[in-house]
């Protein structure tokens, strides 16, 4: 090696600390809601200046291919990232971690690939296998998650008799045949690994119910840093086991606030099987058999809402599928210029994704003092009139609180049913994203109004302006 | 340039604290933004796909190498896009209330 070659090595490392003290800086700043903007600049700052020096310091030779892959990935993310509306996010952050996951397994395969072609195949072997195999699991986990919140496939657990088996026999294939790849290194045990991995992705997700997906996204995310940090050790390069070890790990911090925010343990989450079990539904809904609903008529509740001291509106998901945020704003606009209080009770995972409710109501022009978090929401239930809640369920449902049976026992909730009046919003009576049956439904003090949430809104603005 | 394992292995250690340390406390609204923009951290596996592609030999590791960087890049621009959408969401509301209303878009940055 020549000296020049040292010193541009040199400069490429000091670089590299820079970048990787950005995405320190910025796993910081996004912590806060002031910083949390600039949070997002300083790590496209880091990256930048990493990616700009490492394609400067490198043989040239390949420059093409790698102007190739960079335009064409660009000239598909940036229009998908861009179009997809609000609700969609969810999914989209589903794909963009798979394909880092698809990356890091992929570049460990080439790296394999070159060593057997130069003959030194074994000398890492456990980082290759362990990237190779941590990627290609958070590859299809997360192509999967994302099928399941496009709706592509059914959102609901997928579960079939020894599942646990399987997915256990797969993981004992996976060692099997790193065991094989490490003691004979060929390409084909190898390609029969990464098959396996991409199984036992796709086998993992699948039994997992539609309102944990967030969490397992999540955590899947979590996993895609321990693959880059992983090529970082097969490739000696800092600023991958910086970048990747810090995702890793406060991903996986993320991933147990967002299962706790929720009330549900992660190994619950992974074995799966919310909402699945139709066993549970006689015990969730003990009671309400035979009993009714009230539905009411716009103009009535719309009364009801005018004529209120305080109203508390609960968004959930189907305000969210409606995009009927602006004209739950303008509602309580309308309520507030005939002197209601009016206030969103806002539940933590609310929507699909925690803060789904604060981003829509946010980009409504809702006050920011309007949206009040779940403990303070629940201080004030007793003195509401009427609790609006909007496309919401699961994380109304007092059997979450009362009913030791129920699967949701022990999600914190909101508690609607202490206000004096509920009204539902709702599609149908169709039970909400885990599949478990409110009993607040049947309630002689509730009132249901069906129909898609923008339209019920809308004809209860007339009907509050009317009165 | 750190090659060493060892040296690795010590980053690996240190980085595990910090990134357990950095988000002790994140208010449940920034969950979401939080892991899009965590996501959007870890395509810095271009960096790797680039090493790869100037590596590569032949038409299998060419390709290999074309897919990396190609997928790397899906990750980071969309996982930046999507982080900065999410977060534009929690703008400060009093000046685009001032000029928010005037015009669509450049307003507000």
């Amino acid at each position: 090696m020549t000296a020049a070659i040292q010193i541009s090595f040199d400069g490429r490392t000091g670089v590299y600390l820079f970048s990787a003290i950005c995405f320190v800086l910025a796993l910081k700043a996004l912590s806060s809601p002031r910083n949390a903007r600039y949070g997002n600049l300083v790590g496209v700052a880091g990256m930048v200046v990493a990616i700009v020096v490492t394609f400067l310091v490198q043989d040239p030779g390949h420059d093409w291919v790698i102007g190739a892959g960079m335009g064409l990935g660009a000239l598909v993310a940036v229009p998908a990232a861009r179009r997809v509306p609000m609700t969609g996010m969810p999914q989209m952050v589903a794909i963009f971690n798979g394909v880092g996951g698809g990356a890091a397994a992929v570049i460990s395969l080439t790296d394999y690939v070159q060593g057997l072609s130069a003959g030194v195949p074994a000398q890492k072997g456990v980082e290759v296998l362990f990237a190779l195999v941590v990627g290609c699991l958070s590859f299809s986990g997360s192509m999967l998650a994302f099928a399941k919140l496009q709706e592509l496939m059914t959102g609901r657990p997928v579960m079939y008799p020894g599942q646990q088996v399987v997915n256990a026999l797969l993981g004992l294939a996976v060692v099997g045949l790193g065991i094989v790849v490490v003691v004979s290194p060929h390409l084909a045990p190898m390609l029969a690994l990464a098959a396996v991995a991409l199984a036992l992705g796709a086998g993992v997700v699948l039994p997992v119910g539609g309102a944990d997906t967030p969490v397992l996204i999540s955590l899947l995310n979590s996993f895609t840093g321990l693959a880059v940090a992983a090529d970082g050790f097969v490739l000696g390069n800092m600023v991958l086991v910086v970048a990747g070890t810090l995702v890793g790990a406060s991903g996986g911090l993320l991933t147990k606030m967002m299962s706790d925010a929720m009330g549900r343990s992660l190994p619950n989450i992974i074995l799966g099987g919310f909402g699945a079990a139709p066993a549970a539904g006689p015990d969730a809904v003990a009671g309400t058999e035979g009993r009714s609903v009230r539905s009411g008529e716009a103009t009535d509740i719309g009364t009801l809402l005018a004529y209120s001291r305080k109203v508390m509106i609960v968004p959930g998901y189907g305000l969210a599928v409606a995009q009927a945020q602006h004209v739950a704003v303008e509602l309580a606009r309308a309520l507030e210029s005939k002197g209601v209080e009016v206030a969103y009770a806002i539940h933590p995972v609310a929507g699909r994704m925690p803060g789904h409710m604060n981003v829509l109501l946010a980009e409504a022009d809702a006050p920011y003092e309007d949206l009040i978090e779940m403990e303070q929401a629940n201080d004030q239930f007793s003195s509401t009139d009427v609790a609006l809640v909007v496309g919401a369920n699961d994380v109304v449902n007092p059997a979450a609180r009362d009913n030791p049976g129920s699967p949701i026992y022990g999600m914190p909730i909101l508690n609607v049913d202490g206000a004096a009046n509920v009204v539902f919003l709702k599609r149908s009576m169709r039970p909400g994203f885990s599949g478990i049956d409110n009993a607040l439904l049947y309630d002689p003090k509730t009132v249901l109004l069906f129909g898609d949430a923008k339209d019920s809104l809308t004809k209860l603005l007339a009907a509050v302006k009317a009165s | 340039m750190i090659t060493d394992a060892v040296d690795l292995l010590v980053i690996f250690v240190l980085a595990v604290f910090v990134g357990f340390e950095v988000i002790s406390k994140v208010p449940s609204i920034l969950h979401t933004p939080l892991m899009s923009g965590s996501n959007a951290i870890h395509g810095i596996i271009l960096v790797g796909a680039m090493t790869i592609a100037s590596q590569a030999h032949g038409s299998l590791q060419m390709s290999l190498a074309f897919v990396a960087v190609f997928l790397s890049t899906l990750n980071i621009v969309g996982g930046v896009v999507v982080t900065d959408r999410m977060l534009d969401m929690f703008k400060t509301r009093q000046q685009p209330k001032a000029q928010g209303r005037a015009g669509q878009d450049g307003t507000g940055k």
